[in-house]
This record gives structure tokens, C-alpha cells and sequence, in this order.
């Protein structure tokens, strides 16, 4: 099967690779770019796991091709640490034990941070509505909740 | 697992799309959010992907004189930003929150939902519930199918193999259309267990053109057209007994479960219809 040639910004860098047209968005930036922070889990967009941004909108990296990313802006787990965008909420994960094995925890990020940079304090409901697409086994989600209600509060100017 | 092989080429404009469907085996790729996972398990091994996601102008969300029209390409996300959509088909603007997550709302599109036909998908029984229908374009141009007409069976629609969902219409809200919504699943976001989409029409403090479509329920969404007429005549009790569903047990729930949960939505939308709009 022919591949393709695509061009892409990953986390502020260009780079242009040749992809197999079935090739994954996630399995890509991992495989082929070595960026291993994106994880894979389900495979079919149910776990939240790969949970990334493409042209600024959080997706799932199992369920878009790299061929469709050409031209696009990508951001992983690895962008979003070294820029500090998230360095307030890596820091509450870390001081409420909002995570353990640490599987879910790029793509809970992903999608904390896209809750939290619309503004505002969302619910505790809110919060774990949104992100009911990301699957964590070990922390039983309290943990999550209470670290992205914490950030939520400290950007929003209030205390906690 | 990994996507078998299969040879990718983007489309720049519908008809260039229809053109290639002719190709033995090909699949339309629109916002992937059904068909990569079935790509990543192997359920589906087309030998060819067709990405209309470069299509210009099949996402647009327009109200013209008493029908609001979606371009098959809208993405849920837009649609449920939209203020037409919240103004002009508010049925759609409350389902739209309970399809999946916001990470596949981004790219999943309203006419790949409808096109699908997921008998567990909440916009395929809006669609019926709204008595709308769909534009399909196809060599010799486009038709219009009634909702009614194009849910055939289990992930089987009217489309035929050359043709491309292009749009859907549904009519215009008005100050006497009511709408209710809900479903139940077991988490959020997940493929409901058993949903409910209805619209109506307030007829002083009753209601007339009861529409009621079930979904979960069956291999396509499901009209319930004597609970619609025992709840045209306000009587609720009589409208949950009136339900004439036959849903499979499947691995979410029994049959029986399906058939009480019916009727606990149905409560809960009446609810919602009959309340001011």
C-alpha cells in the first residue's frame, strides 16, 4: 500500500514524515516521532487515554489517521509540560494524589485543561462530566475532581 | 489491533467523492469517530477511504423560512455552539451534550451519526422524532428522503452504495413546538441503554402531533405511536402503558429492564414537553 507524505506542526516543530495511510495520529507521535507521553489504551475512543489537541481542539489520536493531520498544528502531553500551560494543574495532580499509575493522567490533562481554559468555575458535576470520556482504574476520580476544582478556584483569583 | 491496509485519498468535492464510491470497497471518511474504531478492530477493512473532511461547504447550519438545513459535515461540537440549532431545533441542541465526549464531539459529524445509523445513537431518533429528512447526493444528483423512509435496519439506510449523505433537514421550531429528551446510560457520554427523543405541539394546554422515538430499543430508532396518542390526551399513565416496545436483551440490559426504563423516560420527556418552551 502506497504511503503518503504529510507536514504537520507537533508541538511548535514542523516536521515531514512519510505515514501508511492506516497509521493512527497517536500511534504516529509515538512510533514514528517518539513521543511516547500520548498513551495508547482502548484503541477505539472509548478510554480517553490518547486524549491530545489538534489545531487547538482536544481529540482522540486512536480515532484520526496522521494522513488527515497534514497541515495541522499538533499538541501533545510533551507541549503542553514544556510550555507550562499546565503546570498549575501537573502540580495539584500531584499534590492531591490525582493519579497513581499514571496511565490516564496525559490525556486527563488534555482534558482538564480544555474544561479550564474556557474560564470560570465549573461544578464539581461539570468537572466530572467532562471528563466522563477518560477512563482512570486506580483513583476513583475524587482525587481528579478535587485537583481540577483546586485549579479552576486558583485561576479564577480565589483561594484553595 | 491496527487498521488492515487500505489505499486513502481526499476528496475536493462531492461529486469527485460520489465519483470514487463507484471503487469497489470504498468507505466515505468523515469524522472517523464510528469508523476508526471499527478500522482499529477490524470490524470494517474497506480498501479504500474517501476523506470528504475537505470538502468546502458541507457544514453549514441554516434556518430558510420554516426548515433549518445541516451540512452532513457539521461536527456535534458545532452544532451544539450553534444559535441557530438552540433557537430553530432545540430537540437536536438537548441531545447533543449526551453523544459521547467532548473529545469526539470535536470531530464526530452529524451526517456520519445519521449515515451510521447506530440504533443506539441519539440523532438518527431526533431526526425521526423531528420528521425530517436527509439529502442524499448520488451520480444523477441529490434526492430528499423522509426520516421515516431512511432507517432500513440494524447500520442499514435508504443511501444507496453511490450515493452521499449531504445535509439533513429538519422543520423549523416554532412558539408551539415542545421538545423532550433523555436517555439513560451507564456513564455519561456512553450509548444509552435506552433513549427517548420527542417533539410535539402545544394545542392549548395539551399537546397534538405527539412524535415519540425510542432508541436503544431495536435495530433502528422506534416511533411508539399509541403511547404518542394516550399522551396527546395528557394521560401519562396511560401513555407508559400503552408502550408497545420489543427491545433484544443485549449486554447492557434485559429486555425487561429496557421495557421499565422506557417507560421511566417516557415520564421524564412528558415532563419536558409539557412544560412552557
Amino acid at each position: 500500500m502506497h504511503e503518503i507524505d504529510i507536514t504537520l506542526t507537533v508541538n511548535g516543530e514542523r516536521v515531514s514524515e512519510r505515514v501508511e495511510p492506516r497509521k493512527t495520529l497517536v500511534d504516529f507521535l509515538r512510533d514514528d516521532l517518539f513521543m511516547t507521553g500520548s498513551h495508547v489504551g482502548c484503541e477505539h475512543g472509548v478510554c480517553g487515554a490518547c486524549t491530545l489537541r489538534v489545531n487547538g481542539e482536544i481529540v482522540r489520536g486512536c480515532l484520526m489517521l496522521a494522513v488527515q493531520c497534514d497541515g495541522a498544528t499538533v499538541e501533545t502531553i510533551e507541549g503542553l509540560s514544556d510550555s507550562g500551560e499546565i503546570a498549575d494543574l501537573q502540580a495539584a495532580f500531584e499534590q492531591r494524589n490525582a493519579l497513581q499509575c499514571g496511565y490516564c493522567t496525559p490525556g486527563m490533562l488534555a482534558a482538564a485543561q480544555d474544561l479550564l481554559k474556557r474560564g470560570g468555575v465549573p461544578s464539581r458535576d461539570e468537572i466530572r462530566e467532562y471528563l466522563s470520556g477518560n477512563y482512570c482504574r486506580c483513583t476513583g476520580y475524587h482525587a481528579i475532581v478535587d485537583a481540577v476544582e483546586a485549579v479552576a478556584q486558583a485561576r479564577a483569583g480565589g483561594r484553595k | 489491533m491496527k487498521p488492515a491496509p487500505f489505499a486513502y485519498k481526499r476528496a475536493r468535492s462531492t461529486a469527485e467523492a460520489v465519483a470514487w464510491l463507484t471503487e469497489s470497497d470504498a468507505r466515505l471518511l468523515a469524522g472517523g469517530q464510528s469508523l476508526i474504531a471499527t478500522l482499529n478492530m477490524r470490524l470494517s477493512t474497506p480498501s479504500l477511504l474517501i476523506d470528504i473532511n475537505g470538502i468546502g461547504g458541507l457544514d453549514g447550519i441554516a434556518q430558510k423560512d420554516d426548515v433549518v438545513e445541516i451540512g452532513a459535515l457539521t461536527r456535534h461540537a458545532q452544532a451544539g455552539r450553534s444559535d441557530v440549532i438552540a433557537k430553530h431545533a432545540p430537540l437536536i441542541a438537548r441531545a447533543i451534550p449526551h453523544i459521547a465526549h467532548p473529545a469526539i464531539r470535536n470531530r464526530g459529524t452529524l451526517g456520519g451519526s445519521i449515515a451510521y445509523a447506530d440504533p443506539a445513537a441519539e440523532l438518527p431518533a431526533c431526526l425521526l422524532a423531528l420528521d425530517g429528512e436527509v439529502e442524499a447526493t448520488g451520480p444523477k444528483g441529490k434526492r430528499s428522503i423522509k426520516a421515516c423512509d431512511f432507517f432500513k435496519g440494524l447500520f442499514e439506510t435508504a443511501l444507496a452504495p453511490d450515493e452521499m449523505l449531504t445535509a439533513i433537514r429538519v422543520p423549523a421550531a416554532t412558539g408551539q413546538t415542545r421538545t423532550g429528551f433523555a436517555e439513560l446510560a451507564r456513564r455519561h457520554g456512553d450509548y444509552a441503554i435506552v433513549g427517548l427523543a420527542a417533539s410535539a405541539r402545544a394545542d392549548g394546554k395539551g399537546l397534538a402531533d405527539v412524535r415519540l422515538a425510542y432508541f436503544g430499543v431495536g435495530a433502528t430508532p422506534v416511533r411508539a405511536g399509541k403511547a404518542e396518542a394516550a399522551l396527546a390526551k395528557g394521560d401519562v399513565d396511560a401513555a407508559v402503558a400503552a408502550l408497545e416496545l420489543e427491545p433484544p436483551d443485549d449486554l447492557q440490559a434485559t429486555a425487561a429492564a429496557k421495557k421499565h426504563l422506557a417507560g421511566v423516560l417516557l415520564r421524564r420527556v412528558a415532563g419536558q414537553l409539557l412544560e412552557a418552551r
